[in-house]
């Protein structure tokens, strides 16, 4: 029983983190109907950023408690990430705004190839070990352990989540993207500038993609250039899963594949009496995938028609 | 042009591509290796512009078929089964060397069926969905491939299988160099033109259909599903030819691929490549044969070249930029460069569908 409790927690943990970058990727995919493949990636800048900063200040002035390195690195981790968004946006994807719908995919793939090229050359590409700054004693809950570490990606996460539904909820820059996302075009005559909202959604995405690769860091422990790209489809993959374009969808989605792979991780050696092992974690979320859209073809909480994409 | 022009082009270019393995030979046998593997990749591209180019079902996944039919030949023609099982090696007691004429067939016909066992559950499916459930379904083959090594080693995992035959037929083993008139022809030329013979076949292949009823058919799928439907189109059976059509082809790559490298592993068919093979497709005009094989060209040979002159700047930068992180580079660059200057592809259709225009929002 505790293995269970134990897998829940974990599933929610990993299920927290893609929520983040699922955000980025549904808000998105629901304004400019691009797959933006370099999400994942704009996630490994944030994370590797953060590991250049710890390693600064824990050289520069020891003695700083950990939580406070925590959060100037992930507050420096987001501007630049969001710098880098807003830029590749901006120079990558706006041109190709009207044109065929492959052209702007195909930019977002070289995109993420070149980040994950340049950030191979500045960090070089070895795996870097991500200090623990917080404190190391796990707390215990019915037999199943929890780490501080994990405890803040889980409150980070939520907190986000919160600020996120504020801002598109109910304030005018949330409405003028809810506008743009339902129709660009009618939002532009109503005053709304849709290359604006574009940039916004961008930056907001970025910030929501730093924090997660912050905690993905932190909790694994260790850095990499190539660490976007896995987390990045299992993401993409949770908001096709909550239907795409759809916020609450991304979330739900997210959580919900973070617990089939854990508790699936944990169980499938059992069930299958060591047949299948825990390797195959990595796919019980394309499994899942394909069964969802066969059943459900516009995701779980998706109300567009699959005809529209 | 005049009829009479064009039949000197064409002819020049049949020259000029016969004789550029000789020539190539001479300059070392890794340049032949380089045209060998961009022929390689026009053949993939080939195949998947069927699904993506003519049925307009964006497949991510494409490596994947191109897996099956290398792991197809590399089973079939290595010893690593026969090693594995020990009733197998008492049926074959000279070690499994399946000839070519039963395991191409095979590659192709398993890379096939599982096209259509891609297609049918994702028939419903549109645009960027399809895109994402094509992704999952390389990774899974990927996936199984590094880890069907226990309980039972079917695919020996990460390590691979090597010792894969070299083809051979009529005799003629294509492993081995041959001596024509004094003039010694290198085993990697022999594959050079087996390679442009299956590419000059993909592409008569590819051309009938285009103005076939299929082919016509496909176009009006992509243009739009529902007027295609409504036209009296059966689109199911139609998609899945096309997924299974597409995968065939990449089925016999695979195969040649097998055959050629004499060893392969799960990490040849990674989703890096999959999306390589959309970019060759993309860039160099999506559902235009000389486009695509101009891009398939150009992304395949153009950094493999560029290998060779990056010593020098690899010296320079004190060893930071090493040839394959420069060859990733230039890659990403072009990719990025190519579509910002010419959306539609370097060499794109004079003639192209609605869906291939501008979205008009």
């Amino acid at each position: 029983m505790d293995i269970l409790i134990q897998q829940i927690i974990n599933g929610l943990v990993l299920g927290s983190m893609y929520a983040l970058i699922a955000l980025g990727y549904t808000m998105v995919y629901g304004i400019i109907n691009l797959i933006n493949f370099a999400h994942g990636e704009v996630m490994m800048v944030g994370a590797l950023t953060s590991w250049t900063i710890i390693g600064l200040m824990q050289d520069s002035m020891p003695g700083t408690p950990g939580f406070v390195i925590l959060f100037l690195a992930l507050v420096i981790a987001c501007v630049v990430a969001a710098t880098l968004n807003f830029t590749i946006e901006k120079v990558a994807y706006r041109p190709l705004r009207n044109s065929p719908k492959l052209a702007p995919m195909l930019t977002a793939m070289g995109m993420s190839i070149l980040l994950q090229t340049l950030a191979m050359i500045i960090w070089k590409p070895n795996y870097k070990s991500y200090p623990t700054l917080l404190p190391n004693t796990p707390f215990d809950i019915a037999g199943a352990v929890i780490t501080p570490t994990q405890v803040m990606i889980l409150v980070v996460t939520a907190f986000s989540l919160a600020v996120l539904m504020w801002l598109v909820n109910y304030t005018k820059l949330g409405r003028a993207m809810r506008a743009t996302a339902e129709n660009p075009r009618v939002a532009g005559l109503m005053g709304v500038k849709p290359d604006m909202v574009i940039s916004a959604t961008f930056i907001i995405g970025a910030v929501l993609a730093a924090i997660a690769g912050v905690m993905y860091a932190s909790n694994y422990g260790t850095a990499q250039h190539a660490m976007g790209f896995l987390p990045g489809l299992k993401a993409f993959t949770a908001a096709v899963f909550g239907g795409i374009g759809n916020l609450g969808g991304a979330v739900v989605g997210a959580i919900l594949l973070g617990l089939i792979e854990s508790i699936g991780a944990g169980y499938i050696g059992a069930l299958t009496g060591g047949v299948l092992g825990s390797h195959y974690s990595d796919i019980f979320a394309f499994i899942v995938l394909i069964i969802v859209l066969t059943l459900r073809p516009s995701g779980l909480l998706g109300e567009r028609v699959a005809d529209r994409a | 042009m005049k009829q009479q022009q064009k039949i000197i082009v064409f002819m020049l270019a049949a020259v000029g591509l016969l004789v550029l393995p000789l020539v190539l030979q001479g300059f070392g046998n890794a340049w032949v290796r380089i045209a060998d593997m961009a022929l390689l990749f026009v053949l993939l591209s080939l195949g998947l512009n069927i699904v993506v180019g003519y049925a307009g079902l964006l497949d991510l996944g494409y490596v994947a078929f191109f897996a099956i039919g290398a792991y197809m030949y590399g089973l079939m023609s290595s010893p690593h089964l026969t090693e594995t099982f020990p009733a197998l090696a008492a049926m074959f007691p000279n070690g499994m060397h399946t000839p070519l004429i039963v395991v191409v067939p095979l590659a192709a016909g398993l890379a096939g069926i599982f096209g259509v066992l891609l297609g049918a559950p994702t028939l419903r499916l549109r645009g960027d969905y399809l895109a994402i459930v094509t992704l999952g379904f390389g990774e899974i083959i990927r996936v199984f491939m590094n880890n069907l090594d226990h309980p039972v080693n079917i695919t020996n995992g990460p390590k691979g299988i090597n010792q894969i035959d070299s083809l051979h037929f009529f005799g003629l083993d294509l492993g081995k160099k041959v001596v024509v008139g004094g003039f010694e022809v290198a085993s990697v030329s022999l594959y050079y033109y087996l390679f442009l013979a299956l590419v000059v076949i993909s592409v008569i292949i590819s051309h009938r259909l285009e103005l076939s009823r299929v082919g016509r058919a496909w176009m009006a799928i992509r243009e739009d599903e529902i007027a295609a439907k409504a036209m009296g189109i059966n689109t199911r059976n139609l998609k899945l030819l096309a997924f299974g059509m597409g995968a065939t082809f990449g089925g016999v790559s695979g195969a040649m691929f097998a055959s050629f490298q004499g060893f392969i592993s799960p990490e040849s068919f990674s989703l890096m490549e999959s999306v390589m093979i959309v970019a060759m497709v993309v860039l160099g005009g999506v559902g235009h044969l000389p486009g695509v094989i101009l891009g398939a060209v150009l992304l395949s040979a153009l950094p493999e070249v560029l290998r060779y002159v990056a010593g020098p700047l690899q010296a320079m930068t004190g060893g930071r930029l090493d040839a394959s992180i420069l060859r990733q580079l230039l890659t990403a660059l072009a990719m990025i460069i190519i579509m910002l200057m010419r959306p539609r592809g370097l060499w794109p259709s004079p003639e192209h569908g609605k869906s291939l225009q501008a979205t008009k929002p």
